[in-house]
């Protein structure tokens, strides 16, 4: 799918070129791209090696597991068919999100799905692994260090400044999320 | 509310620092594996991030992006979404690197700390490439019927990108 969209904006940007007359910046704006690419990965690195120590610290000193034990009875609720099993993948998935552990956060999110299929015994996805995708295409990590990142690389005095406005979103986005499949579920009337 | 960002993250750290030491983590090992992990990330995202800033940068120049925001605006007006971060929002489910290079293009193009700046930014925080995600997890099911999952995970984006927006405006 990459590969189509990537085909789309380089016609499109040469057929709109020819219209616009732009077209002798193009190939120069296009070299310029894959330069800034290099830069800003540059520009973010550092802080992203910094995170990920922080990060797997925080996993070793067991706040992860923490977060995990604290976050169960919540998640109890938002997953009814969930066993005792499931539900330990479950919170190791969501707390892992929550740290921005996203190679923790997925293989334990795998294993709560798998286990949340196992248990509905159906063919198609049961509303509680609907829940669980849902929950995990909307952000819940709690310091966004790849945005922040690049706000330092391009110079912002205090790149976290934007952290409230983030968590908002980011409660806004979850909740909404919810609610959705919440609202779907009644309607579907299926496991 | 700037005392709180300004802090949270010095306070996090050297809270975890001292968590670690107390509870007997061997903290230096720790602090380099993984770091070593974000190296291997930055690796992981140089070749994606590099060839769509490429195409990018040829949208922008050739005059198609103008076209495509004033072709979305009336729709991101209508949710309180400035028309400069509608091509991030519809790039944004699909794919993190691509998001992640327009984010960055809108970010150096209109500002760090303009408004334009500032949601492109929010926006990017507080959402995930969904579709990577429902790829992942169903695809490692081996599910075809997704029922309702996609639309409310759309649902869920579309939702976090106008509070992104909002949530600028009221805290800037």
């Amino acid at each position: 799918m990459m590969g189509w969209i990537w085909v789309a904006l380089v016609t499109i940007a040469l057929i709109s070129g020819v219209f616009t007359g732009r077209f002798d910046i193009l190939s120069g704006a296009m070299m310029d791209g894959a330069v800034a690419g290099v830069t800003v990965v540059l520009g973010i690195v550092g802080m992203m090696m910094l995170w990920s120590g922080i990060m797997e610290v925080m996993r070793e000193a067991g706040l992860m597991d923490r977060l995990a034990k604290l976050l169960r009875p919540a998640l109890r609720r938002l997953f009814p068919s969930a066993d005792a099993d499931t539900l330990g993948s479950l919170s190791a998935n969501v707390s892992a999100n929550l740290l921005g552990l996203g190679n923790a956060a997925t293989p334990a999110g795998l294993r709560a799905a798998k286990g949340l299929q196992r248990l509905s015994k159906t063919e198609w996805a049961s509303n509680d692994l609907c829940m669980l995708v849902v929950i995990n295409t909307a952000s819940l990590q709690i310091i966004p260090t790849t945005i922040a990142s690049v706000r330092a690389a391009a110079g912002a005095v205090s790149p976290f400044d934007i952290l409230p406005a983030v968590w908002f979103a980011s409660v806004v986005s979850q909740a909404c999320g919810i609610l959705a499949v919440v609202l779907f579920r009644r309607i579907g009337g299926r496991k | 509310m700037n005392l709180i960002s300004s802090l949270v993250v010095p306070v996090l750290i050297a809270f975890v620092g001292i968590y670690a030491l107390c509870h007997q983590v061997d903290l230096y090992p720790a602090l380099l594996r993984g770091a070593k992990e974000g190296l291997a990330v930055a690796v992981k995202i140089l070749p994606p991030v590099v060839v769509l800033l490429a195409a990018v940068y040829g949208f922008r120049a050739s005059g198609a992006m103008d076209s495509l925001v004033a072709l979305i605006s009336p729709v991101t007006q209508l949710l309180g979404i400035p028309s400069e971060c509608a091509p991030l929002a519809l790039i944004r489910p699909l794919s993190g690197s691509a998001a992640l290079a327009t984010g960055t293009e809108i970010i150096k193009t209109y500002g760090v700390e303009s408004t334009i700046g500032r949601t492109a930014a929010v926006m990017l925080g507080a959402s995930e490439s969904t579709f990577y995600v429902i790829a992942v997890y169903f695809g490692a099911l081996g599910i075809k019927k997704t029922r309702y999952a996609i639309p409310a995970a759309l649902i869920a984006d579309l939702a976090g990108f106008v509070a992104s927006a909002f949530a600028v405006r009221l805290f800037f």
